[in-house]
This record gives structure tokens, C-alpha cells and sequence, in this order.
């Protein structure tokens, strides 16, 4: 498109134009573009592909305190795969993921339908349910942590008014997942209850209408309108749980004051965890390497997994 | 129309929400305005205590927390990689709502994929070691440089753009004679300031609360807050009022933002999870 064959508007200044405007305004038109784009791909590849690469690069090699490398080819999976500690945090990672997300997104739901219905001070009351997301993590780590403590904690405190017994939340598997999960679920129920929010208010409400007409009771309605309507962004809202889920860190690190063992037995010890250590506290570089690729393994088939349970959910007859 | 107007159930189960989301707020200030003994009473103290000053001034003035330069390095953090992020992702997000050019769609769908992988916990060690080799580790910069990258920047960016900036508004200051860079700054800026707002308050909030990958390259000489707050947690892990009063200054300039742009947090996130 040349600008001197466009009829001139009132707006354009009548000047003629210096030798090489046209080239410059080509120049402009095709490269310009790509100019644009370029910070980003260049952190990308800087900060992404670059990374992603020599990832697989530390994996294939040993590394020991020493400083000595040596080429292992694909040792480090093959130990990876028979290595109880790694496994264990699979476990762990996994399992606090599931009791995490399971509760938060039936929460999340149930909440996101309260928040849908007509009130007063609804957008304070919709911001005070995002307030956990926007407090720090570690902080928010600490005060659970301290809430969970075993002698004068709060938790244990309200539960000894039901004649439990003092609970040592943070020495056993169960409860310290059940303490880790809670963390998680304070600070995402609501988040995820606002992006349900959002894909709720899509769906048209002469469904709802009709079905009342019909007779269908809220309940109803609620199963076999919402429910299915809201399945593409019930993927968005897994998907985005299953990333952060598996890649779960702050909370459990902070929980045992900043230490990246997971506990005297590991007993919450995620995959994220497991990679700092093998590769900042017992700087073998091609385990952690090797152990990162797994966990984007577990991330994608987690993925896979969820995506295709939510594609069953709300799947009506 | 009887369905959209509360039960009593809905009102309940709302007001619980709230108050379970502010609680562990609320007890982060009682313990930070009590004393130690306070702290570890059966029964827990509910009310606040008159500490809360103390407590702060406790905080900012013990040499090991390096507190105060933990909140001051993690507001340069956070602030240099907000305006990098927000001016990149306009840029880029620019070109891809408003541009043409070959290429465009592999491009695009590149920044998606980037989005799905969770390259902070993948790329730890290349990055460790470049961080290492250009000797960097213990300063800010290997804390910002990584973050630069940022794919939902990019994606939010063009997905606001295009319905901010309408192509026949592109295409009449081209035939104006408006070169690329001009138009990005006197039509496309001009539009798409929310979504800016948005982008950059998520970013902010981001950063201010990263953990794991400053835990990695940062020593407690020279930590973000975060940092400085584990410090604190390791090293007087019985001292309750120190480290919630440490707490309580971290969220501070969180709630202060919380507070000013709730509104638009709120609208941002509702709008992003539509669109993508």
C-alpha cells in the first residue's frame, strides 16, 4: 500500500516527501512487526529456551560435589525411577494435590453460584474473597503454620472443645497433608470461585428461565444448565490447579521453617522440593535435571487425566 | 425471577466465606500486636494487643532479619519487572491484534505454549548455573532477568488489544501517514490502558510473592522479603510476635494495592477467564 496514491484527507499536512519516505514507510510496514515481537522471543530464548534446553543436557551427566562430570546417558531417569525418595515425593505431590483440589473445586462452585445471586455489597463481598491471593504466600504459611502448632495452636485448640486429641500436624503424613492442602485451599477457593463467577455470567439466562417455567428446581437447574454450560472454563480453572499443584513449594518449604526436606521423614516433601534439593543442597545437577523432566511429565499426564474427567463432568444425558 | 435473589443458606454460606478469608488476616495481627507469652497461651489469645508498634520497630531494627532491605528489594524487584513486563507484553500484543505478518500464528501459538510450561521449576538448573557462570547469584539481577519472560503478558496484551483498538482506527492513522511506533503510542496506548492496569498489577503481586527460584540464587545477606521473612521463620522459630510482625509488613504493600485497585482486580481476572 503506498501512501501517495490514497487520496489525501483533510487531516494529512500537504508536504512533499523526502527521497526514500516510501522505502522507509515499506521498511516500516514489513519489519516493524517482527521488531515488536522481538523483546519477548528473545527473552524467550534466552530465559526459555535456553533453560529448557540445557536441561536435558545437565540430565544426561553425573555431577558430584567434587565438581567432576561425567556423561551417565540416561542413569540419572533409570536411578530417578527406583529411588524411594523420589517416589515418595510423587506421592506426596500427588496426594496433596488430589486433596487439595478435590474440596476447592466443589467449593469454588458452590461459592461462585452464592456469588452469581443478587446482594448487597457484592463487590465487597467478591473482593474480600480474593484477599488471599493477593497476601504473600510465605506469610500466609506462617500464620497456618503457627494456627497447626501442636501445643497451643488453634486448630488443635477448637478441636479439643470435640475431645480430640492434641494433633501433631506437621510429624505425620496424613495430617500434613491435610494442613499443606488447607494453605492451598485458603488461598485459591476464592480465586477460582471469581474465574467460575466469570463463565457463569456467559450463560444466557432464558436457559434458566425456560427451565423454571418447566418446573425444574433450583438444584435442577443448577446440575443440568450451569454445570455443563460452564465446562470450558472448568478446564481453564483444572488445568491452571494442575500446573500449580504439582509444582506445589512455598507452602510445604515454609511449613517445615524453610527446609526443603519435607519433614524429618519427607513426609511432605513435593517434587518441586525434591529438585532444590538434589540440586541446591547436594548440587547433583543431572539428577535435579532429570527429576524436572519428570515432573513435567507428571504435569502433562495430570493434565491428560483432568481434562478428561471434566469433559465427563456435566456430560448430561 | 425468583432465582437469582439469595436463599438464606447462600447468605450464610457467603458470610463464611468471608470471614474464613480474612481470619488468618485478622490473626496475623493479633499475634503481631501481642507478646511472646501471648502467643503460646491455651486458650489462644482473639483479641489484639497494644504490641503491634513494639513488634514492628522489633522487626526493622534486628541486623540478622535484614528486613528493611528485604521490603526495599523486593519493591525494586517487583517494580523494574512490572514496567518491563507491562511495556514488552504491549508491544507484542500490539503486533499480534493490529499487525499483519508472515508467521503470525506460529508465533502466537509459541507464546501459548510457554504459558503451559512451568519453565520457574524446569529451567532451575540451566538458569542456576548461567546465573552462576555470569556471577550474578546473590543479586537482583538473576532475581528480574528470568521473569522478564512472561507469556501471559503477551497473550492478555493481544487479547485486549483487539477488542480495545479497532483495525479501521490502525489502518486511518496509516493512511495519515502515521509510522508503526507512532500509532503504538498515540492510539494503541491510549487504548489499552486497563488492560495495561490489569497486566501490571498481576505482575507486581506475582513478584512480590515469589519464593522458590530467589530461595535458590539469593542469600539472606541480600534477600527479597520473602526471603527475609524465612530468615526470620529459621532462625527465631519460637519468637511469634518477631516473625508475624514481619508478616504483617510484607502484605501490607499488597493490601495497599488490594485497596486502591480492587475494582479492577476483580474486573480483570472476570474478563481474562472469559477470553481465554
Amino acid at each position: 500500500m503506498s501512501l501517495d496514491t490514497l487520496p489525501r484527507t483533510a487531516r494529512t499536512p500537504r508536504r512533499d516527501h523526502p527521497p526514500g519516505r516510501r522505502w522507509r514507510s515499506r521498511v516500516d510496514v514489513k519489519a516493524m512487526p517482527y521488531v515488536l515481537v522481538s523483546p519477548y522471543f528473545l527473552l524467550f530464548a534466552a530465559f526459555g529456551l535456553f533453560p529448557l534446553a540445557f536441561t536435558l543436557y545437565y540430565s544426561l551427566y553425573d555431577y558430584d560435589l567434587a565438581g567432576t562430570t561425567e556423561w551417565t546417558g540416561l542413569g540419572n531417569y533409570a536411578a530417578l525411577l527406583v529411588d524411594e525418595d523420589f517416589w515418595n515425593a510423587v506421592v506426596n505431590t500427588v496426594g496433596m494435590f488430589v486433596l487439595a483440589t478435590v474440596p476447592q473445586m466443589l467449593l469454588a462452585l458452590f461459592l461462585a453460584n452464592a456469588l452469581n445471586k443478587r446482594f448487597r455489597l457484592r463487590l465487597a463481598i467478591r473482593m474480600s474473597v480474593l484477599l488471599p491471593l493477593v497476601t504473600s504466600v510465605v506469610a500466609v504459611a506462617v500464620v497456618f503454620t503457627q494456627l497447626f502448632a501442636r501445643d497451643w495452636g488453634l486448630v488443635n485448640y477448637i478441636l479439643s472443645w470435640f475431645g480430640v486429641d492434641a494433633t501433631n500436624w506437621r510429624a505425620e503424613r496424613i495430617p500434613s497433608w491435610l494442613a499443606i492442602a488447607t494453605m492451598v485451599d485458603w488461598r485459591w477457593t476464592g480465586y477460582n470461585a471469581i474465574i467460575f463467577l466469570a463463565g457463569m455470567q456467559t450463560i444466557p439466562r432464558d436457559l434458566y428461565e425456560a427451565a423454571a417455567i418447566d418446573g425444574a428446581s433450583r438444584r435442577r437447574q443448577f446440575w443440568q444448565i450451569t454445570l455443563p454450560m460452564l465446562r470450558p472454563t472448568m478446564i481453564f480453572v483444572v488445568l491452571n490447579s494442575t500446573i500449580g499443584g504439582l509444582t506445589l513449594f512455598s507452602e510445604p518449604t515454609t511449613f517445615y521453617n524453610g527446609n526443603v526436606d519435607g519433614g524429618s521423614q519427607g513426609q511432605f516433601q513435593t517434587v518441586a522440593m525434591f529438585i532444590v534439593k538434589q540440586g541446591f543442597r547436594e548440587f547433583d545437577y543431572g539428577y535435579a535435571a532429570a527429576a524436572a523432566w519428570l515432573l513435567f511429565l507428571l504435569i502433562l499426564i495430570g493434565a491428560l487425566v483432568n481434562f478428561l474427567v471434566v469433559r465427563r463432568i456435566g456430560g448430561t444425558k | 425471577m425468583t432465582n437469582w435473589s439469595p436463599t438464606v443458606f447462600t447468605r450464610v454460606m457467603l458470610g463464611v466465606a468471608v470471614l474464613l478469608s480474612a481470619f488468618p488476616l485478622y490473626w496475623m495481627l493479633v499475634i503481631a500486636s501481642r507478646t511472646n507469652a501471648d502467643a503460646v497461651a491455651v486458650p489462644p489469645p482473639f483479641l489484639p494487643g497494644g504490641n503491634l508498634g513494639e513488634n514492628i520497630v522489633a522487626v526493622l531494627n534486628n541486623e540478622d532479619a535484614k528486613f528493611l532491605l528485604g521490603l526495599t528489594n523486593s519493591f525494586v524487584v517487583a517494580s523494574i519487572v512490572t514496567v518491563s513486563v507491562v511495556i514488552i507484553s504491549t508491544l507484542a500484543g500490539f503486533s499480534f491484534a493490529n499487525l499483519a505478518f508472515k508467521g503470525k500464528n506460529v508465533l502466537l501459538l509459541l507464546v501459548l505454549l510457554t504459558m503451559a510450561v512451568p519453565l520457574q521449576q524446569m529451567g532451575v538448573v540451566p538458569l542456576y548455573r548461567l546465573m552462576v557462570s555470569m556471577e550474578w547469584t546473590g543479586t537482583l539481577k538473576a532475581v528480574i532477568l528470568p521473569y522478564l519472560l512472561n507469556g501471559f503478558g503477551v497473550f492478555l496484551m493481544t487479547q485486549y488489544t483487539r477488542q480495545a483498538v479497532p483495525m479501521e482506527l490502525v489502518e486511518a492513522a496509516r493512511v495519515d501517514g502515521a509510522a508503526t511506533l507512532r500509532i503504538w503510542w498515540n492510539v494503541v496506548l491510549p487504548a489499552v490502558r486497563p488492560g495495561m492496569a490489569v497486566l501490571g498489577i498481576n505482575t507486581f503481586m506475582l513478584m512480590w510473592n515469589d519464593f522458590m527460584w530467589p530461595l535458590i540464587v539469593l542469600t539472606p545477606d541480600n534477600p527479597t522479603v520473602q526471603i527475609a521473612i524465612t530468615s526470620l521463620n529459621a532462625r527465631f522459630s519460637t519468637n511469634y510476635t518477631l516473625i508475624f510482625a514481619g508478616t504483617a509488613l510484607s502484605i501490607i504493600p499488597l493490601i495497599a494495592v488490594f485497596v486502591v485497585f480492587g475494582r479492577q482486580i476483580v474486573g480483570g481476572l472476570m474478563e481474562g477467564a472469559v477470553k481465554a
